[in-house]
C-alpha cells in the first residue's frame, strides 16, 4: 500500500519531466534523422540553454517562459555556427569524424562555460505554486514545462509536415541528391536542421533549469538520457522522442518504488543496450 | 633475407619505447618518470583501441571498460583474495577479454553509430552497476593495505617496478599490434574496415575476425587496469570508468594516424605533451579543453588521415619505416 502511494505521488512527477526528456531527445533524433550524425555537443547545448535561462532570469529579470524565445533564437543561430564550421565539411566522411568533430565542439564549449561559469551549481529560483490532486501535488513549473513541451513538439510537426522549409528538410532527410536535384538547396537545409536540433536542445536545457541545479557540466547526463529516449523511440523519429521520453520520466518514477533509486541508471542503459540489440529501430520504428 | 623487411615499421615504435624508458631511468628524476608513466599508459590503452578502430573501423566510445573492468577484478583479487600482482594482471587481462568475447558476439552486429553508442551505454551500465556491488566496495571503491607494498619491496620500489612492468607492457601491445596488422587475420580486419559486405563475400568470417579483434584489444587494457590500480592503491567506479577518457583514446589515435602501428604511440605521446603544456600555462589553463577541442576539430577536418598518415601520403619513401 505504501508503495501504491508513493506511485501515485512520483507518477505524475514522472510523467511530466517525461515531456521535457522528449523534447531534448528531439533536438538528438532529428539532427540523426537528417544527417545521420550523432551529434555529441547535445549535452552541452542543453547546459547553455540552463544557463540562458539563468542569466535571463537572474541577471536580466526576464520571466523564464518568456526567455525561452531568446534561448530557441540563441540555439537556433548557434546550431548553424556549428553546423557550417565544424558539420559541412565531414557530412559525408565515416561517422568516426562527425562523431569526433560535435565530441570537439563539445569541449570547445564545456572549456569556455567552465572558465565563465566555473563548475560549481546553479539555481533559477523560481516558482509558479503548486497543484493539489488528492494526495499528490505537481508542481506548477513541471506542469507548464510539460505544456511548452507538448507546444514545441507540437509546432515542430507543424512546421515539418505544412511548411516549405519543413518539406524541403524531410525531402534532405529521405535522399539529399534527389532533393538536390530539385533544386533544394541542401546545405543549407541541413544546416537549418542541425540549428533546430540545437535549438530544441537549448529549449529543454531552459526547461529543465526552472526546476532542478545545474551547473556546465550536467549537460552530459541529459545528453546519455537522450540516447536512450532517442533509441527507445526509434532514431530519427521525433514523435517517438516524445514517447521514449514519456517511457524514460514513468520509469524513473516507479522505479524508486520497488528498489533503491541508483538502480535507476543501471536499468536505463541496461534496458538501453537491449533495445539496441534486439530492435535497433526502436519501439515506435526508426525514420522510414 | 626478405623476412626481415616486413618488420621495419617495428623499429621506430621500440625505439620510441626505449628512449622514453631511459630517459628517467638515466636523469633519475621520479618526476620525469611519473609523467613517462601517464605517457606509455596512453600509449599501451590508445594501441589497444587502434586494432578495433583503426585496424577494423568500429568506433568504440567505451574502451575504456575493460580498463575499469579488468582493474577492478585483478584489484579484488590482489586485496582482498591476496593474489601476487603478476597472477592478478594475468587474472584482469583474461577476465576483459572474456567479457569483450562475450559481449562482441552481441554488440558487434551493430555497425556504425549505434554500435557507437551501444559501447557508451555498456560504459554507463558498468560504472552505475560496480557502484551497486558492496563487496567491490560499492561507490567508495576498494583500497590497498600498504603493507602490500611490502612484498615487492616497499611502495618506493613497488612504484619503480611498475614503471617497467608498463614499459613491458607497451612493447606487447606494440608487438601485438605490429602482428595484427601484418597477419592475413589482420588483412581481413583492413577488408571488414573498407567494406564489411564486400570482406564477407570475399571469404572473411567478419563476424568471428570483429570478435576477435574485440577480444585482442580488450586484454591489455584490462592488464594495464590492474598495474594502475595496483600502483595508485585504490579503485573507485569513477576513476575506472570514466567516459572522457575513452573519448581522449579516440583523440590520440585520430591525432597520430588511425591504423597504423606508430600512430596511436605519437598521438598518446603529443595529446598528453600538450596537455601538460595547456594545464600548466597561465594563459591556457582556464580554457585548457577548449583550446585542445579546437586542435582536435583542425585535425578531424583538415588532416583527418591524422599525423603518420598525413606523412605516409607525403613521403611514400618512407611507407616502410611509417608503418
Amino acid at each position: 500500500m505504501q508503495q501504491i502511494n508513493l506511485l501515485l505521488a512520483s507518477l505524475p512527477d514522472g510523467i511530466l519531466l517525461g515531456f521535457v526528456y522528449g523534447v531534448a531527445a528531439m533536438g538528438l533524433t532529428l539532427i540523426w534523422g537528417v544527417m545521420n550524425v550523432i551529434n555529441l555537443s547535445h549535452g552541452p547545448i542543453i547546459a547553455l540553454g540552463m544557463f540562458g535561462s539563468y542569466l535571463a532570469f537572474i541577471k536580466l529579470g526576464i520571466n523564464p517562459y518568456l526567455a525561452l524565445f531568446l534561448i530557441a533564437a540563441a540555439g537556433l543561430l548557434l546550431g548553424i555556427v556549428i553546423y557550417m564550421v565544424a558539420v559541412n565539411r565531414v557530412i559525408n566522411a565515416p561517422h568516426l569524424s562527425s562523431l569526433l568533430a560535435t565530441f570537439s565542439v563539445n569541449m570547445i564549449i564545456i572549456g569556455l562555460g567552465t572558465a565563465a561559469f566555473t563548475t560549481s551549481p546553479y539555481n533559477v529560483d523560481f516558482s509558479m505554486g503548486q497543484i493539489q490532486i488528492g494526495s499528490t501535488s505537481l508542481l506548477g513549473t513541471r506542469l507548464i514545462a510539460a505544456l511548452v513541451a507538448i507546444l514545441v513538439t507540437g509546432s515542430l510537426y507543424i512546421f515539418l509536415y505544412r511548411t516549405r522549409p519543413g518539406k524541403y528538410i524531410r525531402a534532405v532527410a529521405n535522399n539529399r541528391s534527389a532533393a538536390e536535384l530539385m533544386g533544394i538547396p541542401s546545405t543549407q537545409i541541413l544546416a537549418l536542421s542541425f540549428g533546430l536540433g540545437t535549438m530544441l536542445a537549448a529549449i529543454a536545457g531552459g526547461l529543465i533549469a526552472t526546476f532542478f541545479p545545474f551547473s556546465i557540466l550536467s549537460g552530459g547526463g541529459y545528453e546519455l538520457k537522450s540516447f536512450v529516449i532517442g533509441v527507445l523511440g526509434g532514431l530519427g523519429n521525433p514523435v517517438g522522442a516524445l514517447a521514449g521520453g514519456l517511457v524514460l520520466g514513468v520509469l524513473e518514477s516507479i522505479i524508486p518504488a520497488f528498489m533503491e533509486a541508483s538502480w535507476v541508471p543501471v536499468i536505463e542503459f541496461g534496458l538501453f543496450i537491449v533495445i539496441l540489440l534486439v530492435k535497433p529501430s526502436g519501439l515506435f520504428g526508426a525514420k522510414k | 633475407m626478405k623476412n626481415w623487411q616486413k618488420h621495419t615499421g617495428l623499429i621506430l615504435p621500440i625505439l620510441a619505447l626505449v628512449g622514453m624508458v631511459l630517459w628517467p631511468t638515466i636523469s633519475g628524476s621520479v618526476a620525469a618518470r611519473e609523467s613517462i608513466f601517464t605517457i606509455l599508459k596512453a600509449i599501451a590503452l590508445a594501441s589497444s583501441l587502434n586494432i578495433l578502430l583503426g585496424y577494423t573501423g568500429y568506433v568504440s566510445f567505451g574502451h575504456i571498460v575493460y580498463y575499469g573492468f579488468g582493474g577492478y577484478i585483478g584489484f579484488f583479487l590482489l586485496t582482498a583474495q591476496g593474489w601476487p600482482l603478476w597472477s592478478a594482471m594475468l587474472a584482469g587481462g583474461v577476465s576483459s577479454a572474456l567479457l569483450a568475447f562475450l559481449l562482441g558476439k552481441a554488440i558487434l552486429r551493430l555497425r556504425g553509430a549505434y554500435f557507437a553508442l551501444a559501447t557508451i551505454g555498456v560504459n554507463e551500465a558498468m560504472r552505475n552497476l560496480v557502484t551497486k556491488l558492496d563487496f567491490i566496495g560499492g561507490p567508495t571503491g576498494l583500497t590497498l593495505n600498504f603493507k602490500t607494498y611490502l612484498a615487492y619491496g616497499g611502495a618506493a620500489k613497488a612504484l619503480e617496478m611498475s614503471f617497467y612492468v608498463l614499459a613491458l607492457i607497451v612493447l606487447a601491445a606494440i608487438l601485438l599490434s605490429h602482428f595484427v596488422r601484418i597477419s592475413k587475420f589482420g588483412l581481413g580486419l583492413l577488408a571488414i574496415r573498407e567494406n564489411e559486405d564486400a570482406a564477407e563475400v570475399m571469404g572473411v568470417n567478419a563476424p568471428d575476425a570483429k570478435t576477435w579483434a574485440y577480444v585482442l584489444s580488450a586484454i591489455i587494457p584490462g592488464i594495464v587496469g590492474v598495474l594502475f590500480f595496483f600502483k595508485n592503491g585504490n579503485v573507485e567506479p569513477n576513476d575506472a570508468f570514466p567516459l572522457h577518457s575513452s573519448i581522449e583514446l579516440l583523440v590520440m589515435v585520430m591525432l597520430g594516424g588511425q591504423g597504423t602501428v606508430l600512430g596511436p604511440i605519437l598521438g598518446a605521446f603529443a595529446y598528453q605533451g600538450m596537455r601538460g603544456f595547456l594545464v600548466t600555462n597561465a594563459f591556457f589553463k582556464d580554457i585548457q579543453l577548449s583550446v585542445s577541442g579546437a586542435i582536435l576539430l583542425m585535425i578531424v577536418l583538415f588532416f583527418p588521415s591524422g599525423a603518420i598518415g598525413w606523412l605516409r601520403q607525403r613521403l611514400p619513401a618512407l611507407r616502410r619505416i611509417l608503418a
